[in-house]
């Protein structure tokens, strides 16, 4: 019997701002314990929350960014539940009037554009932290009401690969909004799965399982794919599936059950009497319209028209916007898209990767990956010789010099004169009256021989072409 | 509206125990009766005909007061740990968890 995989993602998403959701106490991280607490967010008694308006806007321009409907009628709500991290006793979190509802969100999966909907997105926030140590636990409450945003999709995934492309698509979204830093392993981005499955054709809903806490794009795919199989062997042996709450144990690759839903999910939520309602009217979300930036898939159609890239390619140069920026500005600089894009997946890639460095500080700028091509189009400099300077910047040494400075500094402009080639060739025929007789004789093929030795008594700078020529002509006898 | 009761003990067993609280039978049937009679009190809401209405979330018109996205440091970690029964560092310290 074939079986469907039904997914839906929930995706937290850690706000980028300065302060908490309701207090004025920093967000910033790896500070001493409780360092950044106050009465607010330790919940001491009367103490009120006043909203952060930074956390609306990001709110609306992420769901600007995901096509959705901006509710003017907001209110926060309390979410009742029991644990050490959470000092109030509830989360507050929106429930019945999140700030955005219904939209989409396209995205590649193996080249394919696809489209899956967004229910809805509310503003909430995170708990504290506890460590827990046998006979005691510790509560560390930094992160106590840090801002979230909630990422809720319809359930519109049918496997666990189109959940991650999703998922690394909608990182890359939020990076380029500035909303979020997309860190994974800080937990500052992470996700919630709803897992179930049906035999295909039919149309009722199996029922569902959620998987908390996911945190790599490789554990969004192994986990869903680990969760349907159990479900549907369960089935296929007479089980039931039951709905409940089970953790991804990335170590084994397995889910383990955390709580059955029934007990632990009467979160009794109601609107928070200390929060006033929120309006959000037209007049915002202009504002914050205007702001909204080019989007990574725009972008990518953009860069295959307009620079006429392949459609890999232009994935890879738009997935973060900082490389996008660097890509157009060497584009647009030595007015050769083409070579622009193959230094950056080549040569720039391959030196990032090597010294673990991103975009932003990459050793060669733009500006001097630019004149490097200019220079080569311009036959200034062979493509080898461009190689070797290329790995001689990268070393970090010539920064704040011209691409035009190195070159002559270090006299790497290609040859072109042909009087000094001529030179050089006569001593390479000289030395080697043999295999010049070779050639004469018919035997063409030490022809590459002569390129090399004259190449390399030139250090690599004669120009190819001119090179080629003027050996041809001299070995045919014409003195 | 009838004086009949609004709410069984089984609602008061379910609430106890989702606020973490023990109860004794007679406060199981104390909070019974008393709840009950609340929610006959309030229940008298129940005849204003609010039809076309939209509900309200709070009893004024007033709308949220923003606040600008500025760190202010308002007390020292030693300061908030200060009420705590158990402190370790500067990390409250707990019962345990797991």
């Amino acid at each position: 019997m074939d079986y469907e995989t039904i997914v839906g993602l929930e995706v937290h998403a850690q706000l980028l701002t300065n302060t908490k959701l309701f207090c004025a106490c920093s967000t910033e991280f790896g500070v001493g314990d409780n360092e950044n607490t106050c009465p607010i967010c330790t919940a001491m008694p009367g103490a009120l929350p006043v909203l952060n308006k930074r956390v609306v806007d990001f709110a609306i321009l992420t769901g600007l960014a995901l096509n959705c409907k901006i509710r003017s009628h907001n209110v926060f709500a309390r979410k009742n539940y029991f644990y050490p991290d959470l000092p109030k006793g509830y989360q507050i979190s929106q429930f019945e009037d999140p700030i955005c509802v219904g939209g989409k969100l396209s995205f590649l999966n193996e080249g394919k554009e696809e489209t899956i909907g967004i229910t809805r997105i509310h503003m909430e926030e995170d708990a504290g932290k506890s460590t827990h140590h046998g006979t005691f636990s510790l509560i560390n409450l930094n992160r106590s009401s840090v801002p979230l945003l909630e990422i809720v999709s319809e359930p519109d995934f049918r496997s666990p690969k189109q959940a991650a492309e999703y998922m690394r698509y909608l990182r890359s979204v939020l990076l380029y909004l500035g909303v979020c830093d997309g860190n994974m392993e800080e937990g500052n981005l992470r996700c919630d799965a709803n897992v179930s499955v049906r035999k295909k054709g039919e149309t009722k809903f199996g029922t569902r399982v959620e998987i908390k806490n996911i945190n790599s794009f490789r554990f969004v795919e192994k986990a869903i794919e680990y969760e349907a199989g159990r479900q549907i062997d369960l089935i296929e042996s007479g089980q039931k599936v039951s709905q409940e709450t089970r953790l991804y144990d990335p170590d084994k690759n397995r889910t383990i059950s955390m709580r059955s839903k029934e007990e632990a999910h009467d979160y009794r939520y109601f609107p928070d009497p200390d929060l006033l309602p929120i309006s959000v009217d037209n007049q915002w979300v202009e504002k914050i319209k205007n702001m909204l930036p080019e989007l990574p898939l725009e972008k990518l159609k953009r860069f295959m028209k307009e620079y006429n890239l392949p459609q890999y390619d232009s994935e890879i140069l738009t997935d973060k916007k900082e490389m996008a920026l660097y890509f157009e500005e060497v584009a647009k600089n030595s007015k050769n898209p083409k070579a622009a894009s193959n230094w950056i997946m080549g040569d720039l890639l391959r030196i990032l990767n090597e010294q673990k460095k991103d975009i932003t500080q990459a050793p060669i700028t733009a500006r001097q990956l630019a004149d490097l091509i200019l220079n080569i189009d311009s036959a200034k400099i062979s493509g080898k010789i461009a190689k070797t300077l290329f790995d001689e910047l990268a070393t970090g040494k010539h920064a704040g010099l011209s691409i035009d400075e190195i070159i002559s500094k270090n006299n790497l402009a290609q040859v072109t004169d042909t009087k000094a080639i001529e030179v050089v060739i006569d001593k390479i025929m000289t030395a080697n009256s043999g295999q010049v007789e070779q050639y004469r004789a018919g035997k063409e093929k030490v022809f590459g021989f002569f390129v090399g030795q004259v190449m390399k008594e030139m250090k690599g700078q004669g120009n190819p072409q001119i090179v080629n020529d003027l050996l041809k002509k001299k070995l045919k006898g014409g003195e | 509206m009838s004086s009949q009761s609004q709410i069984d003990k089984k609602t008061i067993q379910k609430i106890a125990s989702l606020a973490q609280l023990a109860l004794t039978a007679k406060e199981e049937d104390l909070y019974t009766t008393q709840l009950g009679q609340i929610l006959n009190y309030v229940s008298q809401l129940s005849e204003v005909n609010t039809e076309n209405i939209e509900p309200m979330v709070t009893a004024t018109e007033m709308l949220v007061t923003f606040r600008e996205d500025e760190v202010k440091k308002m007390l020292t970690p030693d300061e908030v740990l200060s009420n705590a029964p158990e402190r370790s560092g500067h990390l409250f310290k707990v019962p345990p968890v797991l």
